[in-house]
């Protein structure tokens, strides 16, 4: 059943607007959590338990002078936060958060647009994404910009590779590559993190990679660098990159809940799908605790150690992963 | 150096249990830890019990202050003037608490312990001229309490060099 063109429109703008706001609270979150990790509060001064920090933090970037390198090349400069914002933004859409729905007399998919390549299409998009750091660190003519992008390109090209190969197994599984097909195939099946362990690792440690977290930070590594290809800027642009990091990396977290967790599926019982949303939300926000849990434990890796993990371990294990899976599948 | 998993993921298990502890964090504004006695904040100057000044405005904390942040300019007392004991007294006296280093020597450099530093830290200000303390300001008693640790809890052991020499 098809969904009217308007439907779609207002549910982007609902799915975009949570997603920022999910984004803001994930920045507090962090700092919250990591705090108490390290006996510390956390932001706690601006509202009721720091819960306006976003707010101040977003107030105080947009005031905040977007400083402009008088040597940098204007346009290029200026695109790459957006390139890299608007891509992250846009995986999100393919993702599934519930099995649809029929309000008063329209259809409502349970994603902003249900399409039968989704799992290309977020692979694509974080690919054009990664233009941005790159052309943001390349288009300020600053040399540790440059080296900042060089080191963010070789890091995120590099794992990619190991990222996509880890999902194989899941596609061959699932027997296609469209994400609310995936998801069915769990609720009938078993849940793809059983079967699909090894790929699920893959993909943890590809996803810390490509959304650049500790202890794969290595373009930002704030105690040791000065920031990376975001060096050189300041005010909303540079909120722009850390929105597009943050997105990116609840988008992951959303990719792997679709692919291994059962998607917006409640174990075992198939009459709570309706409430699909809340479940998806729930897998989420434990994922995405798991991913700030290992920031404040792991400490951060030497490069050559970064590079040599990538190609040495992660490649050879999602591919010979892939590669029983898929004997497994057609044997079996 | 080998991959440790063990040793690492027990590094997990450190990090989640620290949640459910206390912070040990120090809210500040709210809670001020007391400073130790001989903690060395703003300035002060003294009086004695019948209210003239102890300062007779000789100078030598200027000569001793290493940054070169203490104004004094002294004038004679006369009898319808008696603003201190001796012959001289502090007309002006000045310091700019934004070059202080309080470092302590004035105080030490002082015959008569006209000048202490006091316990005060909060002397922030939004012009760089506030920070300049007038006479009146220094002999004023501070605005702002600053807790002061008991001393008796920083009196020292007999070091053991006095007892085995």
């Amino acid at each position: 059943m098809r969904e009217v063109w308007w439907v779609s429109l207002i549910k982007s703008a609902i799915i975009i607007n949570l997603l920022l706001g999910l984004f803001a609270y994930l920045t507090l979150t962090e700092r919250k959590v990591m705090g108490r990790m390290q006996l510390r509060y956390g932001p706690n001064r601006a509202g009721p338990f720091g819960l306006l920090q976003p707010i101040a933090d977003l107030v105080k970037l947009v005031r905040k002078e977007s400083f402009f390198p008088a040597a940098a090349h204007d346009l290029p400069y200026i695109l790459a936060p957006l390139v890299s914002a608007f891509t992250a933004l846009a995986a999100f859409s393919v993702i599934p958060f519930g099995p649809g729905w029929k309000i008063w007399r329209y259809h409502v998919t349970g994603q902003v647009v249900d399409v039968p390549i989704a799992l290309i299409l977020v692979f694509a998009l974080g690919s054009i994404g990664i233009y941005g750091f790159i052309v943001g660190g390349w288009a300020s003519e600053s040399k540790y910009s440059l080296l900042g992008s060089m080191r963010t390109c070789a890091q995120l090209v590099s794992y990619e590779v190991s990222l996509a190969l880890s999902v194989l197994g899941v596609v061959l599984m699932g027997q296609s590559l469209s994400l609310t097909e995936i998801v069915h195939k769990q609720q009938v099946t078993l849940w793809f993190f059983i079967p699909q362990a090894v790929g699920l690792v893959c993909f943890f440690f590809g996803g810390i990679a490509e959304t650049s977290r500790a202890p794969f930070d290595l373009p930002e590594a704030e105690q040791e660098l000065v920031a990376g290809y975001h060096t050189e800027y300041s005010g909303m642009r540079w909120g722009l990159f850390q929105m597009a990091e943050y997105i990116n990396l609840i988008t992951l977290s959303g990719l792997m809940v679709t692919l291994f967790f059962g998607g917006w599926h409640f174990p075992w019982l198939n009459g709570l799908d309706a409430y699909g949303p809340i479940w998806f939300l729930l897998k989420l926000v434990v994922i995405l605790f798991v991913f700030i849990w290992l920031r404040t434990t792991l400490p951060r890796l030497r490069y050559d150690q970064l590079m040599r993990f990538g190609w040495k371990v992660l490649l050879p294990v999602a591919t010979l992963n892939a590669l029983v899976t898929a004997l497994l599948v057609v044997l079996v | 150096m080998t991959p440790q998993p063990v040793g690492s993921l027990r590094g997990f298990g450190v990090t989640f249990r620290q949640i459910f502890r206390k912070p040990i964090t120090q809210q500040y504004p709210e809670y001020k830890r007391p400073v130790y006695p001989r903690f060395r904040g703003r300035h002060r100057l003294h009086t004695y019990e019948n209210g003239l000044e102890k300062c007779v405005g000789c100078s030598l904390c200027a000569a001793a202050c290493p940054a070169d942040c203490i104004r004094v300019v002294a004038a004679e007392n006369t009898p319808e003037l008696r603003v201190s004991p001796g012959e001289r007294y502090a007309r002006i006296y000045e310091i700019n608490l934004s070059r202080c280093i309080f470092c302590g020597y004035c105080e030490l450099a002082c015959p008569f312990d006209a000048i202490t530093l006091g316990n005060d830290y909060e002397i922030s200000e939004y012009s760089r001229d506030d920070l300049i303390y007038t006479k009146d300001m220094l002999l004023a008693p501070p605005i702002k309490r600053t807790p002061v640790a008991d001393a008796a809890l920083y009196d020292t052991p007999i070091p053991y060099y006095e007892n085995h020499s």
